[in-house]
């Protein structure tokens, strides 16, 4: 909370770069809590009443130091356990961004957890272990990363001062890593010699590595652009609702976030499933009317034309369409601890949710089964158990208007929900 | 790429880039229309505290000039601040929109809410209220202003949460939330308790209360009041909440930094007179909300999340 602190010491107005949400991945013992806790702490965002807090539970442990991953373990289970055993959120600001982090287990079995935080993450942190080197898990969180389109990867080589803050170990593992990321496909990769116990190159420089010219983690994070991205897409602004107040006005317009692109006042637009163009009129939030709405804006769109939208329809760039389906392939990550059993296929009834629009769906083939260790694929494979990813063929009960997930999340992704148990059972990705 | 993307793109330099409250307003706009779309009857639970009063804010810029698609509801434990259900009123009229009020001394009468003590908080008891009032209405969604960073178990918890038929959260089994594609499905007897400010701070809400000019009840604000000192807690000394014996009646200028139930809610000292003076001084607390002013979760490091698991907010 070191927001207005900062903006005192340091009067010229400083630019709000928004929002930053990154996951932090890593295995057991790489010292991930003990880096959140630190970037906590060191950027002002713990509170003496948590310090003390972690200290009784410290204590009450039997240790004698503070746990500082007793900050982020929040719920009784994982205290008793000892580990982290689902997604926790975790804030802190600077004078310049405002950082969500997505607090992902690294344990084995949690890979779906993994896959949920990434699945809002701009960048993720992966941890490794100086002493270590890049592991299997490494190697699979950095895939899980990918796979679910995180498009800046910050490692963090952790524990350095127990390799006696040594350059070559640190240019070893950064070369393995590099040689892993590349294969991948992974562009922007950045390596960070750290020590989350000591401090080092979190968020201050610190005395160790003298030898390392690099950012800091927190200046590595704070430097990450996102707001191109989704901009330089092409519209798509899936309806939430179309809005109708009656009642002695004509008012008619449709409510909605605009996934990628941009709207402005007269720019023509496609509505789906429709197919029908119309132009933008307005676009209003409360009181005023905005000249130009960017991805990211919740806004209302007033439009042209008396055309019959509503919820689950899509405007989008007349010129680059998305793609109408009723039958996709996927990449699909398996969340539920019921397993699929390929042969129940036929039977298993399912609604997937994608953007606004809900429709029934059913799982036509398991074509093959990822193994996030070696990346090899299996194919045809007879279930899917919890936390496995599979390419999928899937049939649709009515089109849906697809990107591929690479080139667009909002319109590449969806949800599968088991129709009788009401459980989020999966997680898909479309291919191009 | 096309005319109508360029054109906007050089539309595009002239605006300020996209600040952290517009990211976390957008964020909960798109929720709370995700609730309209999806959900046959929620609500929104409106105590006149400040997230609730960001709440509604952020619901007039979801789906204005149309009405809200839900009611507003208060849980009343009958241990209220005045200021706090006067601006409660006022506001929901300023907004024409319908407040439902439920109360836990009607669930002591019916025999649901039995205290051992006169005096014990009925902060715990409104959870048995609450479950009343949403069985009463039948809302199948009912939408808070709980952030995560107010406490350990609240930043585990989904934006939509699932309740079973007996209220109950399960942090254990909860359902996994990828994207924004949230799953909002229940059964008959089930419902979701929504939160579209889970990733505000309380700095972003004072920060957002200044930019948007709202108004708070005035005991947000400085004001002269008659205190005790109890367990490191500055304690308001009201008819309810009556100063022990030997305690010594101090008069200082404080503030709420949390207006809850009066027998559990204490201020702080602060001399902040304006919403600008108080994000000053949240910025450089060192002392989390609830642990300035919440006597009922200090009693154990699990209180919160024991609460929740009982159908609490």
């Amino acid at each position: 909370m070191s927001l207005l602190g900062e903006i005192e010491r340091n009067p010229p107005a400083v630019e709000d770069r928004g929002v930053l949400r990154f996951i932090t991945a890593g295995s057991v013992d790489d010292g991930k809590s003990t880096l959140i806790g630190r970037l906590l702490h060191d950027t002002r965002a713990i509170f003496e009443d948590q310090l003390a807090a972690v200290a009784r539970a410290s204590s009450k442990r039997g240790q004698d130091a503070l746990d500082l991953s007793l900050l982020t373990d929040g719920l009784e289970a994982e205290r008793e356990q000892g580990i982290t055993i689902d997604v926790a959120y975790r804030y802190f600001a600077t004078p310049r961004r405002k950082f969500i982090i997505a607090d992902t287990p690294g344990h084995e079995q949690y890979t779906r957890n993994m896959v949920t935080g990434a699945s809002t993450a701009d960048a993720a942190v992966i941890l490794v272990d100086a002493r270590k080197g890049v592991l299997p898990q490494t190697r699979r969180h950095t895939y899980i990363a990918h796979l679910l389109g995180v498009r800046h990867i910050v490692v963090a080589v952790n524990k350095m001062d127990l390799v006696g803050s040594d350059e070559a170990t640190f240019e070893c593992i950064r070369r393995d890593f590099l040689a892993f990321a590349s294969a991948l496909g992974i562009v922007d990769l950045r390596c960070i010699p750290i020590s989350a116990l000591r401090g080092d190159f979190v968020v201050e420089r610190g005395e160790l590595m003298r030898w390392y010219r690099g950012p800091t983690l927190l200046a590595a994070l704070e430097e990450i652009d996102v707001a191109d991205e989704a901009d330089a897409l092409p519209l798509r602004f899936p309806v939430q609702l179309a809005v109708r107040p009656g009642a002695g006005t004509d008012f008619r317009g449709y409510s909605g976030r605009i996934e990628s692109g941009a709207v402005f006042r007269g720019a023509e637009v496609l509505a789906l499933p429709s197919g029908r163009r119309t132009v933008v009129k307005d676009i209003v939030c409360l009181e005023s009317s905005l000249p130009v709405a960017v991805a990211g804006d919740s806004v209302t769109l007033t439009l042209a034309d008396d055309i019959d939208i509503s919820r689950g329809d899509l405007l989008a760039e007349p010129t680059l369409p998305p793609r109408a389906a009723k039958s996709i392939e996927a990449r699909l990550c398996w969340l539920s601890a019921q397993p699929l059993d390929a042969r129940a296929l036929p039977v298993a009834r399912f609604v997937l949710k994608h953007t606004t629009r809900s429709v029934r769906a059913k799982l036509v083939s398991l074509n093959s089964r990822v193994d996030v260790d070696t990346l090899e694929r299996h194919t045809k494979p007879t279930s899917l158990a919890m936390n496995d990813i599979a390419h999928v063929a899937l049939a649709l009960a009515q089109p849906l208007f697809v990107d591929s997930y690479e080139l667009n999340r909002a319109t590449g992704s969806f949800i599968l929900i088991d129709e009788a148990s009401n459980q989020t059972v999966a997680a898909g990705m479309i291919d191009g | 790429m096309s005319a109508v993307l360029e054109s906007a793109r050089a539309g595009r330099t002239a605006l300020p880039l996209r600040s952290h409250l517009d990211w976390l307003e957008s964020e909960a706009i798109f929720i709370l229309r995700e609730v309209a779309g999806e959900c046959a009857n929620p609500v929104l639970f409106f105590s006149g505290g400040k997230d609730s009063i960001v709440l509604l804010r952020l619901a007039e810029k979801a789906f204005r000039p149309a009405k809200f698609p839900f009611p507003l509801m208060h849980i009343d434990t009958g241990h209220n601040f005045p200021e706090v259900i006067a601006f409660r009123d006022a506001r929901a009229v300023e907004l024409r929109e319908r407040l439902i009020v439920r109360s836990v001394e009607d669930s002591m009468r019916r025999g649901t809410v039995k205290l051992r003590r006169s005096d014990e908080s009925r902060n715990a008891a409104q959870s048995v209220t609450l479950l009343e009032a949403i069985a009463e209405f039948g809302f199948d969604a009912a939408i808070g202003g709980a952030r995560r960073d107010e406490e350990k178990a609240r930043a585990k918890e989904r934006v939509f949460s699932f309740r079973d038929e007996f209220g109950q959260w399960d942090p254990k089994n909860q359902r996994p939330e990828l994207w924004n594609l949230y799953n909002t499905r229940v059964a008959k007897g089930e419902h979701m308790r929504v939160f579209p400010i889970s990733n505000w701070t309380e700095l972003d809400v004072w920060q957002y209360i200044e930019r948007e000019r709202l108004a708070v009840p005035s005991i947000y604000y400085a004001h002269r009041r008659p205190v005790v000192r109890r367990n490191g807690l500055l304690v308001p000394v009201t008819e309810i909440t009556p100063p022990r014996e030997g305690e010594k009646l101090e008069e200082l200028s404080v503030r709420f930094r949390t207006v809850g139930d009066i027998s559990c809610t204490c201020p702080v000292e602060s001399d902040a007179a304006t919403a600008a003076e108080v994000i000053a001084e949240t910025a450089l607390t060192t002392v989390t909300e609830r642990g300035a002013t919440r006597m009922d979760d200090q009693t154990s490091e699990a209180s919160m999340e024991r609460r929740k698991k009982e159908g609490y907010f």
